[in-house]
């Protein structure tokens, strides 16, 4: 097969992650046969999972939490008493050493917890075993998209985590379970089928707890009438909205509140265990609302955990469904307005097969529109810095710099300012303050790495020879290496796909 | 990364409330004096755009705790005239809530008011087609080109470019994006790419992509012009970063060649679980909100006269509580007015009534006025913008919605 530069682009940045630099020869790989540089991480078997040493379930996540929580709460018991003891014993008197540590809680000490030094007057504070988890998870993360082939398949899991996405913002279980949630909910699912990612997806007690419905309760359920809780329909409301059907796909207040009855009772178990083990999702009977429901026109017998279950099925089906995902998915991809042939076509596949993530995915690769459209959407600020990584060839050691980095451009990792997730268009991401950011970090990025590397063969192993004069005229004519590497960071070229 | 570190840690895991509370808060301003601003006698009139992303509570914030049936609606977060936390009265039939005692004073200095049972033309309950109409400016979702305000900055006499401005946030709210050229700043956290870097890339993007090009010139003018000190944001929650870009808009404002109108968005404030009344997750944002008007006030200085802040929200909450001490999306709700230039001291409202049958489908405070009303009266007084531009372009087909009249001095 011939070279084709402009295949290669298309295949390396518009759906994957940029070429890597040292030695892969991903630019030249990609166009000597551009789909098939692409279509090849969607048939290794189980290419979107992340098992890494060190990273665990969402119930051994819980439990490392309470019991987290737990020693906070010791620890701060500990500081009152020793705080009382001391204004007791010698009011007005010079801290003492040794003083006032009756019950200080067993301190892991953790690397790079250097903040952590316990001092004479205060009991330690235990590590935090959150942030941690969430740094940890991050790093997984960072990593597999830096050293993928392609990327095609996590820039899958990017886009599907921010369709389904959560916030960590949302208190501490949030940001405990970002990472596992994306682990167990999304990624088994990315090539496989959306009924079944929509179920994990709504059942994980990530979402459970950030859309609040472990606090919803039936008013007429059991729990309901002792407690005189109630209704929450957040996460009912945001299903329909967000996950599945889209707004003004023409469902009703009064469906969004039938949905919400449905699921209520869809929780998780909490620390005391009282109902399983905690961090699981369980059906509570108990705070289920009792009777049938309708929903969109069919009516729902009350079979408990089913009912609701039922209902999920049937939306993940309904033809708004099909068309809400499949514009989304070639907005992401394609266009922020996506040629309208190439939607239909992927609503067509995603309605005949049930929802196959995998053959709407190859009906994308697969399409002329994908590879003929001219790359015009902006790289995401997590795709700039991915990209940025993998052209480096730098494995990410420390998640501090790519998180902060995205704080800083807007997009702070699991963490976006509202449930329908980040934006998806230009018009977001290539605004001035961000535009400025970039090319600071582009900066910053460049005075750390240019002393090594020649940007000119990075250019090459970057664009090939889609490179234009101008960029490579940019680059060869920078008064240093440092220069050189941001105009190249910066250049249409690489922040355009 | 010290300085990477420090952005991080605005995240943070710490103690899980403050977490729920952080919420963005961003602002931009027109590029533009208006013309008349630096005319001989002549008022020089700001105004300041407020959006409360989330939908505000407000029966919780201004609570009609005269209307009989408010308190069992409202249940457990049910504002009271007594009780630890007295809410502050406002007239014989409307109170504040107690968190808000900045406004309360504006209100008594007649330089606040309350628009009550008010909402956009939008009548569903989607936060982002909800923020689309209240920011757009048209009368149903998914337009979202061009932001209402940008569009009456279209209108304005244009004068000379203002030196300094500000936002804080990486992107400019809906309301002010457009055609007609914005301002805002993103403080300096990283070490800034060279000049000469920096116009070498200006030349690239010359020759091969003009959006980009337009996008980095902005914002390399906006750094510029934003001054460091005192501008950084002490981290931490809600209520530091309402008050943070308050100031720091207040500031470029006040200045002589600064920006006359601006836009801030506040996120978080959406409710749905254990909302809290007179104390609580509400009434800490509320107090975040109070400390942006004390802000605006001490920072506009003399300015303070002139001005008029708006301040309005997608859509308001169930007039019932929800099952989990919280509301969900509703209909009818407040805006708030203040600012020297505002005739304050008054709740305005057509009052609905909260029995079941006086509700918008017998669950959400019913909308008796329309929020474009109340800032086409504030353009037109204030700024003196022509009813037939505001019904046509700053509001498009908004001919039927008469602008308010009397709410500016």
């Amino acid at each position: 097969m011939a070279r084709d530069s402009q295949g290669a682009l298309v295949a390396l940045n518009r759906f994957g992650f940029g070429a890597r630099g040292g030695a892969a020869g991903d630019f030249g790989n990609a166009a000597s046969d551009p789909r098939g540089f692409v279509k090849a991480e969607l048939s290794r078997p189980n290419a979107a999972l992340l098992d890494v040493p060190g990273l665990t379930s969402t119930p051994a996540l819980a439990r490392a939490m309470f019991e987290y929580q737990g020693e906070v709460k010791q620890a701060r018991i500990a500081a009152k008493a020793a705080e009382a003891a001391k204004a007791e014993v010698q009011p007005g008197a010079d801290r003492s050493e040794g003083h006032g540590q009756p019950m200080a809680p067993k301190v892991a000490n953790a690397s790079g917890m250097s903040a952590m030094k316990p001092d004479a007057a205060k009991p330690a504070m235990p590590v935090n075993v959150v942030q941690k988890t969430y740094r940890a998870e991050a790093l997984a993360r960072l990593q597999r998209a830096t050293i993928a082939d392609c990327g095609f398949v996590e820039r899958l899991v990017t886009f599907w985590s921010n369709h389904f996405c959560i916030s960590a913002n949302k208190g501490q279980p949030a940001r405990m379970w970002a990472g596992s949630f994306e682990r167990e909910a999304i990624r088994p699912h990315v090539l496989g089928h959306f009924p079944d990612m929509l179920k994990a997806v709504e059942q994980h007690p990530a979402m459970l707890f950030f859309l609040d419905n472990q606090q919803s309760v039936g008013p007429d359920s059991r729990a309901g009438r002792n407690r005189k809780r109630g209704l929450n329909e957040n996460l009912a409301r945001e299903i329909m909205e967000l996950h599945t059907l889209g707004v003004g796909s023409g469902y009703t207040q009064d469906d969004v509140t039938s949905f919400a009855r449905m699921i209520t009772g869809w929780t998780y178990v909490g620390r005391a265990g009282r109902l399983g083990e905690p961090g699981t999702f369980i059906f509570n009977a108990n705070a289920h609302e009792p009777g049938p429901q309708r929903l969109l026109g069919k009516t729902y017998d009350n079979t408990g955990l089913g009912q609701g279950e039922a209902a999920l099925a049937d939306i993940a089906r309904h033809p708004a469904t099909a068309k809400f995902i499949a514009t989304k998915f070639a907005r992401h991809f394609v266009a922020d307005d996506p040629p309208p042939a190439l939607v239909a076509r992927l609503q067509s596949v995603f309605t005949k097969t049930g929802g196959d993530l995998k053959a709407m995915t190859l009906t994308l690769v697969d399409s002329n529109e994908a590879w003929q459209a001219p790359l015009t959407k902006m790289r995401s600020p997590y795709e700039y810095l991915i990209a940025s990584g993998r052209l480096l060839a730098r494995i990410p050691e420390d998640p501090g710099l790519y998180l902060g980095g995205l704080n800083m451009l807007g997009e702070p990792l699991w963490t976006p300012p509202g449930p329908n997730g980040f934006p998806d268009t230009n018009a977001a991401w290539a605004a001035p303050e961000g535009m400025k950011l970039r090319l600071d970090i582009a900066a910053r990025i460049s005075s750390r790495i240019a002393p090594s590397i020649d940007p000119r063969e990075l250019l090459e192993v970057a664009v090939g020879d889609a490179a234009s004069n101008e960029t490579r005229q940019a680059v060869a004519r920078a008064e240093t290496r440092e220069q050189a590497l941001a105009l190249l960071l910066m250049s249409p070229e690489f922040q355009r796909r | 990364m010290e300085i990477m570190d420090c952005c991080e840690s605005r995240t943070t895991a710490g103690i899980s409330r403050r977490q729920m509370l952080l919420g963005g808060a961003t602002f931009a301003a027109w590029a533009y004096l208006p013309k008349f601003a630096r005319a001989a006698g002549g008022r020089d009139p700001r105004v300041i755009m407020v959006i409360l992303r989330g939908a505000l509570d407000g029966l919780a914030t201004v609570a009609p705790v005269g209307d009989p049936d408010y308190a069992a609606l409202h249940g457990a977060i049910a504002l009271t005239r007594g009780g630890p936390h007295p809410a502050i009265e406002l007239d014989s039939f409307f109170a504040l809530h107690p968190s808000m005692p900045v406004f309360a004073r504006m209100y008594r200095d007649k330089q606040a008011a309350v628009v009550h049972a008010v909402a956009t033309p939008y009548r569903d309950r989607s936060h982002f087609d909800g923020q689309d109409v209240l920011e757009s400016g048209f009368a149903g979702p998914g337009r979202v080109q061009s932001g209402w305000l940008n569009r009456a900055l279209g209108a304005l006499p244009k004068g000379e470019r203002v030196t300094s401005a500000l936002a804080v946030g990486p992107t400019a709210p809906l309301v002010l994006r457009g055609p007609a050229p914005t301002v805002g700043w993103a403080p300096a956290v990283l070490p800034q790419a060279a000049d000469d870097t920096a116009m070498r890339l200006l030349e690239l993007y010359d020759h091969r992509d003009r959006a980009l090009h337009e996008a980095l010139a902005q914002g390399l003018k906006l750094e510029k012009s934003a001054s460091g000190e005192g501008m950084k944001p002490k981290g931490g929650n809600a209520v530091a970063a309402m008050r943070f870009a308050a100031k720091g808009a207040a500031k470029l404002m006040a200045a002589d060649d600064g920006p006359r109108i601006g836009a801030l968005a506040f996120d978080g404030w959406d409710t749905h679980a254990n909302e809290g009344g007179p104390v609580g997750r509400l009434a800490f944002l509320l107090s975040g909100l109070d400390g942006a008007f004390e802000e605006f006030q001490n920072g506009l200085g003399p300015r303070w006269r002139d001005t008029v802040v708006i301040v309005a929200t997608e859509f308001g909450r169930t007039a019932h509580i929800n099952g989990t001490s919280g509301t969900d999306h509703g209909t009818g709700t407040i805006a708030l007015l203040a600012g020297g230039a505002v005739k304050g001291g008054r709740v305005i409202a057509d009052w609905p009534g909260l029995k079941t049958a006086n509700l918008y489908q017998a669950r959400d405070l019913a909308p008796t006025t329309d929020l474009r009303a109340v800032i086409k009266g504030v353009l037109r007084d204030q700024l003196g913008l022509s009813e037939q531009v505001l019904a046509k372009t700053v509001f498009p087909d908004s001919g039927a919605v008469k602008p308010m009249a009397g709410l500016v001095v």
